[in-house]
């Protein structure tokens, strides 16, 4: 027996903590050499651009990259110095340079976000800009008078700054005016913070929908015999095998005004044809579609918790003295909880990031916060506004994520 | 075959049949009466109908034909949460995500019960079971023999007059099983509770219960206290089912009264009870326990019938000795000796004379 | 911002490999129209210089120059995009620049290419190649009389029922004007001011309640046909395409239209720039230019092409008249103002989408 102060040793000697941790090391080496292509094509795929998402949202060196005389001014002049020759002297300079890298797309681009109507003063002062001559005030005003706007200059003072909150002022209808001071836009153009609760709201309708419908489909297969559900299950899955135009497109034929459904109801003389419904390029189409799009991902998590619940339950409440209701409110509800969590979220998350279907189904009050993201993604190129907008919605999503993992627990959650 | 008379017993199943699919009888006439305060073991190979005849008794699942009563009323057509029966699951069935007191408190909870009557009936039915400071546990985080007893105090917290138990010992290990066993019955004793218990474990059944009731095919093959069951079994499915049995088989030659003798197959004859066999002539299994086999003259009962046996094999099993040997041409005949201190031991491949007492080879109808 | 996507790309790149030195890989819309310029430049091109082309799709092809020029990895020779892009794109250097009468092939009877395009066709990077156009269209079973302007789509008095329109400010904001009476000529200098804007929506405040919105190219042609919208917007190639091809009862009302070009553009870095600039000289040939229209209704953005338009390729339809460019469409047609929309774009669109959601 060895005293319990000195370190215990191998046969050979050595301490065997060391030889504890050699030996251990090498288990992990092995294991993280194991996991090693997954992390990788995480990182590369998933880690790397959400990152590079998250920085465009607050960095966009469009102006500040393509102007560095006007930037230097901007970092020796504070707000509210005049803005004399020396400051338009600085302005030509750098549109001579943007003329010389053509680069004042670029430049005007980037404060046409903040004050718009902007971006062809810059191309068009920039093409002729070769042709004027100092001083550069009195040349400059005379091409275009919108250059003393003071709203322009304090845009192009905070747009020489590559770092700006400004895209989430935005994305949260909000802008400066110009003494920097922040105040909403205009309510004619605010549309951000309606369109993120519209998401919000039509993502939880959606989601209760799922949770109604699936309940009942997954408990069916939970009980059934394999062979049976097996076939039921197709079914729920079939959604998964149609591509999501075709689905979204068989809605259009049977939602429509002169689609399937009314054209049976009025058939049946339940409608007259004056009185068809508008089930389709509304909400009410938006959430038909989506829900039944998303629907498998309630049914696949439900149906997984529900599977590993034996009937002994309710069958012990039963014999307890519970009646079948109480049975299935106080036992068997509570243990579908994990299923419903796990599917709720993955519902209410893929909803809010859907775009597709509400562009085609949705009309015009079917549209969702994503909508806006495609937009400024694909249309408007203002990827920093569309990075700005997704990353509100990547906090949203984390945040009930939290909130999730604190009232139900996030290994409670189980996905299938 | 044994007929309880369904008169005025506590549960009775009078003339009860069960199919599932309409063409198969899961139990066929079934008939049954158990006494107030009585232990019955339903015992049985699995598919035997046993557990079936439990789950109608309990209301989850419907007599296909005939009457269940309990305590003179027809429950048929009551639903199992009006019928105030207690149970045991074989899992435990315990509900996750309550703790060991509010699992407690459900049945008493959805009776309406105050708050203050639930919690001195939790308290007792926990101490009852030597659980008390678990209350506040989740079933997750206890043993196996744990849950078991919550599961018993939460089938007993009602007080119910009758608890149903579906194997409650099957996952135990072997010597936590045996610790419960004791515990249940002492439960059922001191409580006066009437008890119907399902097993497919002989030994469980003949410790615990006041009966036993083995099934098989659908059919109780015989009803009785358990010393009758294993020393007196009335057919070769009890008999082969209830403990270790040698069979010898042979055609009788005489039978007078309750004693037969039987020609066996190399043509020795023994002398036997005569149990259920018709008349001489007819083909017989004569049925005789391993340890009322004795080998040493001076063991041998009075009126012994001695016969030759080879020693095939002998093993050591610490209290008794298991001694495999050929007679009477079959090679699977076991006797059994306990290890005292002045035992002989048998090598393999001697010759001996073993015998046993005529009442002990019981000459029964071949199944 | 340069940063982004380049990773991506990079591994774009790497899996669409290189080509080999006598191709040239041409980005295009895929579709019907790709069709077009695969029957009308790409063989012809491949069998006058034995360079083969590689044709490939994209929802906009201008978003992977961005992109692929950004991340210095360029896999793209050719690529045709929308005006507006070609002009933001070469804005931003992404584009090779190109100079229309060394670049671009003279017309037969040898007028130089930069007299003979048509007016707007080329930006500083990029050369125009069609014309193609939004157009008011009408289903001639569901609607009563024979509205012949746009004024006639914001009429649901004289004409009931409902309208299909793009669900963006682009586009719609013009056919609202004109709508109201602003002759094509004064669209985007109305549109420039608060009151213009204001008028414009006013307008279509009138029909709000009967519009379809839609977003896809494929989806007037269809809600036409399904009598979901009696009269639509919809882009000329898809209403032609469904009158001869499906028989559909479909009219185009050319008042009030709506030009827009597609243009060729040589991504900065190209990987064979000498055979992409052949590839572009040879595709904007007065020939090829008019052959195309042989397979979709988009116009020649050539004049010397015009005359040359002949068949559609089922052999009997004329196609001079489904151009956009045809004389006669042309009374009171809107050339679509890339500038204008670069500046204007962000604003009207916020706007737009609040009026739509209000």
């Amino acid at each position: 027996m060895s005293d319990a102060t000195t370190p215990l040793t191998t046969a050979d000697g050595k301490p065997l903590k060391a030889a504890l941790a050699a030996s251990m090391m090498r288990a992990k080496r092995r294991a993280f050499l194991l996991v090693a292509p997954l992390f990788l094509f995480v990182l590369v795929t998933f880690v790397v651009p959400i990152g590079q998402m998250l920085f465009q949202s607050v960095h966009n060196d469009g102006f500040s990259s393509t102007a560095p005389a006007l930037k230097e001014w901007f970092s020796e002049h504070p707000l509210g110095t005049p803005y004399d020759e020396s400051a338009y002297a600085a302005l030509a300079s750098d549109l001579k340079l943007m003329r010389e890298n053509r680069t004042q797309g670029q430049a005007g681009t980037r404060i046409n976000y903040d004050v718009a109507g902007t971006r062809s003063l810059f191309t068009s002062t920039a093409r002729k800009i070769n042709r004027m001559e100092a001083p550069w005030k009195e040349a400059l005003l005379a091409e275009n008078e919108d250059w003393a706007d003071p709203n322009l200059w304090r845009a192009m003072r905070s747009a020489s700054n590559p770092y700006t909150i400004d895209f989430y002022l935005a994305a949260l209808d909000h802008t400066r005016d110009k003494d920097n001071n922040i105040v909403p836009v205009d309510e004619g153009r605010a549309i951000y913070g309606k369109l993120f609760l519209r998401t919000a709201i039509l993502s939880i309708v959606i989601t209760v929908l799922c949770m109604l419908l699936a309940f009942p489909i997954a408990h069916l297969l939970a009980t059934l015999p394999l062979a049976k559900s097996n076939l039921l299950m197709i079914f729920v899955l079939l959604p998964f095998w149609t591509s999501l135009l075709v689905r979204t497109t068989s809605w259009m034929v049977l939602l429509q005004q002169q689609g399937v459904l009314n054209d049976v109801l009025v058939w049946l003389g339940i409608l007259n044809n004056d009185g068809r419904l508008e089930m389709m390029y509304n909400k009410t189409g938006t959430i038909i579609a989506m829900t039944h799009i998303l629907l498998p991902f309630m049914v696949l998590p439900l149906y997984s918790v529900m599977r590993t619940i034996p009937p002994s339950y309710v069958r012990a409440a039963r014999s307890l003295g519970a009646t079948s209701w109480t049975a299935f409110r106080k036992i068997y509800l509570p243990q579908t909880l994990p299923g419903i969590g796990a599917g709720a979220l993955l519902v209410f998350i893929l909803s809010v990031g859907y775009y597709i279907t509400p562009a085609l189904v949705g009309g015009a009050d079917g549209q969702l916060i994503s909508n806006m993201i495609a937009f400024h993604m694909q249309k408007s190129l203002n990827w920093s506004l569309a990075a700005a907008l997704a990353s509100l919605l990547l906090g949203g999503v984390i945040i009930l994520y939290w909130l999730y993992d604190r009232l139900v627990g996030i290994d409670n959650m189980k996905l299938g | 075959m044994t007929n309880a008379d369904s008169g005025d017993g506590f549960v009775v199943f009078d003339r009860v049949q069960k199919s599932y699919d309409g063409e198969t009888l899961v139990v066929k006439d079934l008939n049954l009466s158990i006494s107030k305060g009585e232990f019955v073991t339903m015992l049985g190979p699995s598919g035997s109908g046993k557990t079936t005849c439990l789950m109608m008794l309990a209301g989850f699942e419907m007599a296909t034909h005939g009457e269940i009563r309990l305590d003179g009323r027809n429950i048929n057509n009551v639903p199992p949460h009006k019928r105030g029966i207690g149970m045991v699951f074989q899992n435990y069935a315990l509900f996750p995500h309550m703790t060991v007191g509010e699992n407690l408190a459900f049945p008493l909870n959805v009776r309406g019960m105050n708050k203050s009557d639930q919690e001195t009936k939790v308290k007792r039915a926990l101490d009852m079971v030597q659980m008390g400071r678990f209350i506040n546990r989740r079933p997750a985080q206890l043993s196996g023999g744990q849950q078991q007893r919550i599961a018993l105090a939460r089938a007993l917290v009602f007080d119910p007059e009758l608890v149903l138990m579906d194997e409650p010992l099957g996952a135990l290990d072997k010597q936590l099983r045996e610790h419960m066993q004791f515990e249940i019955k002492h439960l059922h004793e001191s409580l006066g509770i009437t008890v119907v218990y399902v097993t497919h474990d002989q030994g469980e059944a003949l410790t615990m219960s006041d009966r036993v009731a083995v099934f098989d095919d659908g059919r109780i093959q015989q009803l009785a206290p358990p010393d009758e069951l294993y020393e007196r079994p009335q057919n070769s499915f009890v008999a082969q089912f209830i403990g270790e049995n040698n069979k010898l088989p042979g055609k009788v030659e005489s039978l007078n009264g309750d004693t037969c003798t039987v020609r066996l197959e190399t043509g020795e004859i023994i002398a036997a009870t005569a149990v259920n066999i018709g008349q001489s002539g007819q083909e017989t299994l004569v049925s005789i326990r391993p340890e009322r086999v004795e080998f040493k003259p001076e063991m041998m009962p009075e009126g012994s019938h001695m016969i030759s046996a080879e020693v095939l094999e002998v093993i050591y099993m610490g209290d008794i000795f298991r001694t495999r040997m050929k007679v009477a041409g079959s090679t699977e005949f076991v006797m059994k000796s306990r290890n005292t201190l002045d035992q002989k031991r048998l090598t393999p491949g001697e010759t001996i004379k073993i015998g046993w007492h005529p009442q002990d080879a019981r000459a029964l109808e071949p199944m | 911002m340069k940063k982004v996507l380049v990773l991506s790309t990079a591994i774009a790149g790497l899996a669409a490999g290189s080509a080999s030195a006598q191709s040239v890989t041409v980005l295009s819309w895929g579709g019907s129209y790709e069709k077009s310029q695969v029957e009308a430049y790409n063989k012809p091109f491949t069998e006058a210089t034995g360079i083969s082309v590689n044709m490939e799709a994209a929802d906009n092809p201008a978003t992977p120059i961005k992109a692929q020029v950004e991340a210095n990895n360029v896999s793209i020779d050719v690529a045709d995009v929308e005006k507006s892009d070609a002009i933001r794109l070469c804005d931003e250097g992404l584009l090779e620049p190109l100079d229309p009468d060394t670049d671009l092939a003279a017309a037969p009877d040898g007028t130089p290419a930069s007299d003979d395009f048509i007016d707007g066709s080329f930006t500083d990077c990029g050369v125009a190649n069609i014309v193609w156009s939004t157009v008011m269209s009408y289903n001639t079973d569901k609607v009563d009389g024979d509205p012949t302007t746009i004024a006639d789509f914001f009429d649901t008095t004289k004409y009931p029922g409902k309208r299909g329109l793009r669900k963006s400010a682009k586009g719609t904001l013009e056919f609202a004007l004109m709508g109201a009476g602003v002759p094509a000529s004064d669209v985007y200098k109305e549109l420039g001011t608060q009151e213009g804007v204001d008028k414009a929506f006013a307008e279509l405040d009138k029909i709000k309640g009967d519009v379809v919105w839609w977003d896809a190219g494929a989806q007037p042609p269809q809600l036409l046909a399904d009598g979901e919208v009696v009269m639509s917007t919809a882009y000329n190639g898809r209403i032609f395409n469904a009158k001869v091809a499906e028989d559909q009862p479909f009219k185009i009302v050319w008042d009030g239209q709506l030009l827009d070009f597609d243009f060729f553009v040589i991504p900065k870095g190209a990987p064979h720039l000498k055979e992409a600039k052949e590839y572009l000289k040879f595709a904007t040939g007065t020939k090829p230019l008019a052959d195309q229209a042989k397979w979709i209704s988009y116009g020649p953005a050539r004049k010397s092409s015009a005359p040359m338009v002949g068949l559609y390729e089922d052999g009997k339809t004329e196609m001079g008249p489904e151009m956009p460019t045809a004389p006669d469409n042309m009374t009171n047609a809107l050339v679509n103002d890339s500038e204008f929309w670069a500046d204007h774009d962000t604003e009207l669109s916020e706007r737009f989408n609040a009026w739509l959601s209000s």
